[in-house]
C-alpha cells in the first residue's frame, strides 16, 4: 500500500463501501489521485490504464461468488481530479462490484470527483454494482462528483445498479448508459437525497437492442431545504422488449423537482413503461405513525428512512 | 376508563355552520367491547378520530384514565395508550411489514415470531408478507389487516376500529371476528368498533347507534339490533313519505 489510511479516510470508506478495513479480495483504493492500496485474485486482475488516469478490471469468464472494491476518496483540499475504469467481465461470470467516491472537504476550495465508468459484460453473466456517493467536511469549499456510467450488456447478460447519492454532494451531474443485447436485463436502482441548496441532474439512458431485452430503472428521490433535482430516465426499445421506468420523488421545504421521463418505441413489439410521481409527504402517512407514539418530525423522518431504504 | 361529555364538532361550509357531532356522552369501562352503528356520514368517525385526537374537537370534554386529552396531541394520545385502527390506511413506499409491526410494538425489531403472532391474528401468513413493502403492490384487504395487526401489536388499553371489515374478504373476516372474540375475552383492553357487521355487533357488551352527530340510542344487541333492522327496513325518508301518501 503507498499510502497509509487514516480515521477520517476510513469513515468516508465506511459511508460509501460499507468498508471497515481494506477489503478481501481484489481492490484498489484511489485516495486524492493515487493508489492507496490495491490487489488483483486469481480471477479479477486490475492494472493501471497508461494513456490516461483510471484502471482496468478484468474478470475471467465464469467467476463466481467473488467481488471487487474500487472506492475513491478525495480528502485534499481543492482537489479535482477525472478517471476513466474500465470492467472487461468474462462471459458467465457473476461477480460484485463495489465503488462510489467520499469527499472531505474541509477548506474554502472546491473538490471534485469526475468519473467515467465502462463496462463490458460477455454473454450470460451477472454483474451486481453497488456505487454510493457521499460528502462532509467543515469547509465552504463545494463538493461536487460528476459519475458517469455506461454499460454494454451481451446476450443474456444481466446487471443490477444500485446507485445511491447519501447526502453532502452540493452539485452532480449523473448520467447513465445501457445497451442491452438479446436477453439482456438491467435494473437501475437510483436513490437520491439532496438538502440545503444543492444541485442534482441525473441522466439515465437505456437503448433495448436485442429481442427480449428489458430494463427498468426505479428512481426515488427526497429533495428538502431548497435543493434542486432534475431527472431525465429514458429506454428506447428496437425490438421485441420491455421497458419500465418508475420515479417516485418526495418534496419537501422549498425544494424544486424536475422529472422528464421518455420512453420511445422503435418497434411493434417493444412494451414500454413510464410512472412519474412527486409529492409531499402524504398526512395520512404521518398521522397514522403518530398514532403509534412517534412525534412529526420521528414520522416524517421514518417515512424518508423507508422511502430510501 | 375513557369518558366523553357533550362532545362537539362543527365546521364551517360557507356561511352554513354544520354540527357533525353534536353533544356526545359516552363512557367506556376498562375491558368494555362497544360497537358504535349508525347511518352513512352520522359522525360514527368523527367521534373516533376525536378520541384519537385526529380531530380537534370544537366542544364538550374527553378523559382518558382520569387524564383530560381532549385537545392532547395524537402522540400524547398514543403514548397514553390509545390506538387506532384507520377505515382508509396509508401506504408506505419502502416500509417492510415487520417495520411497522416493529414500530407499533414499541420495539426496534420484532422476531419472525412475533410478526407471526400478529399477522395471524387477522389471518395472514408471516412469512407470505414480513418482507413485503406496505405499498400499491397490496391489496385493500391485505393493507386493511395489517393496519389491525399493527393496532393489535401495540397492545394499549383503549383500542379504537373504524369499520375493520370493510375490504376484508368473508374468509378472513371470520378470522378477524374470532381475534376479537379472544381479545375481548381477556378484558385487558377496552374496544371500540365501528361497524355495520352483525357479527362483530354480536360481540358487543353495548352498542351505540350514532346519527346526525347525537347518540340517538345505546343499550344491549339485544335492544339495539331490532331498532337497527327496523329502522333499515324503513328505507329513506323520500321512501317514508311515497309509503304515508
Amino acid at each position: 500500500m503507498s499510502q497509509t489510511l487514516s480515521e477520517k479516510d476510513l469513515k468516508l470508506l465506511m459511508e460509501i463501501a460499507q468498508l471497515e478495513t481494506i477489503p478481501q479480495g481484489a481492490y484498489n483504493i484511489r485516495k486524492n489521485g493515487e493508489a492507496a492500496g490495491r490487489a488483483s485474485s486469481e480471477n479479477i486482475v486490475i492494472v493501471q490504464k497508461e494513456d490516461k488516469p483510471g484502471i482496468d478490471i478484468t474478470i475471467a469468464a465464469g467467476t463466481k461468488n467473488e467481488s471487487v472494491h474500487i472506492p475513491v476518496i478525495i480528502t485534499e483540499s481543492g482537489y479535482t481530479e477525472m478517471v476513466y475504469n474500465e470492467f472487461f467481465i468474462g462471459e458467465g461470470a457473476d461477480v460484485l462490484i463495489v465503488a462510489g467516491c467520499g469527499i472531505h472537504n474541509s477548506s474554502c476550495d472546491t473538490a471534485q470527483h469526475d468519473g467515467i465508468h465502462t463496462f463490458h459484460v460477455g454473454k450470460n453473466a451477472r454483474v451486481k454494482y453497488v456505487e454510493r456517493h457521499y460528502g462532509d467536511g467543515e469547509g465552504t469549499g463545494e463538493k461536487v462528483m460528476n459519475p458517469e456510467t455506461v454499460i454494454y450488456l451481451d446476450e443474456g447478460a444481466y446487471m443490477e445498479l444500485e446507485t445511491t447519492q447519501i447526502k453532502g454532494v452540493d452539485s452532480t451531474n449523473r448520467k447513465t448508459t445501457v445497451v442491452c443485447q438479446a436477453g439482456a436485463e438491467v435494473v437501475i436502482n437510483e436513490k437520491l437525497f439532496t438538502h440545503g441548496v444543492q444541485h442534482a441532474d441525473s441522466t439515465m439512458d437505456i437503448v433495448l437492442e436485442g429481442t427480449d431485452a428489458s430494463g427498468r430503472i426505479v428512481s426515488r428521490s427526497v429533495a428538502r431545504d431548497e435543493s434542486v433535482q432534475i431527472f431525465y430516465p429514458s429506454i428506447t426499445g428496437k425490438a421485441c422488449c420491455f421497458g419500465h421506468v418508475q420515479c417516485d420523488s418526495i418534496i419537501m421545504d422549498a425544494a424544486k423537482i424536475r422529472s422528464i421521463p421518455t420512453v420511445a418505441a422503435e418497434h411493434p413489439e417493444a412494451t414500454l413503461i413510464h410512472e412519474a410521481a412527486i409529492g409531499k409527504i402524504a398526512g395520512e402517512q404521518i398521522q397514522k405513525l403518530m398514532t403509534l407514539g412517534l412525534t412529526q418530525e420521528e414520522a416524517e423522518e421514518t417515512i424518508l428512512s423507508g422511502f430510501m431504504s | 376508563m375513557l369518558t366523553i361529555e357533550n362532545l362537539c364538532y362543527t365546521v364551517r361550509d360557507g356561511e352554513e355552520t354544520l354540527g357533525i357531532l353534536q353533544g356526545v356522552d359516552l363512557t367506556v369501562n376498562k375491558g368494555d367491547f362497544i360497537v358504535v352503528t349508525g347511518p352513512n356520514g352520522g359522525g360514527k368517525t368523527t367521534l373516533a378520530k376525536a378520541i384519537m385526537g385526529l380531530v380537534d374537537p370544537t366542544g364538550g370534554k374527553i378523559t382518558f384514565r382520569g387524564e383530560d386529552i381532549t385537545h392532547m396531541s395524537i402522540t400524547d394520545r398514543a403514548k397514553l395508550g390509545v390506538s387506532y385502527g384507520f377505515q382508509h390506511p396509508a401506504r408506505f413506499k419502502g416500509m417492510k411489514v415487520k417495520d411497522l409491526l416493529a414500530l407499533s410494538s414499541g420495539k426496534k425489531k420484532l422476531s419472525r415470531d412475533d410478526c407471526c403472532l400478529y399477522l395471524n391474528k387477522v389471518g395472514l401468513c408471516a412469512g407470505d408478507y414480513i418482507d413485503r413493502e406496505i405499498d400499491a403492490s397490496l391489496s385493500g384487504g391485505e393493507v386493511k389487516r395489517i393496519e389491525i395487526a399493527s393496532v393489535l401489536a401495540r397492545g394499549t388499553d383503549l383500542m379504537i376500529f373504524d369499520e375493520p371489515e370493510a375490504g376484508i374478504d368473508l374468509w378472513s373476516f371470520s378470522r378477524l371476528t374470532e381475534t376479537f372474540r379472544a381479545l375481548h375475552a381477556t378484558r385487558e383492553s377496552a374496544i371500540i368498533v365501528i361497524s355495520h357487521q352483525e357479527r362483530i355487533i354480536e360481540l358487543a357488551d353495548k352498542v351505540v347507534l350514532i346519527s346526525g352527530g347525537k347518540v340517538t340510542h345505546s343499550g344491549t344487541k339485544e335492544e339495539i339490533l331490532p331498532f337497527v333492522f327496523d329502522r333499515s327496513a324503513e328505507g329513506c325518508e323520500y321512501d317514508r313519505k311515497v309509503a304515508r301518501a
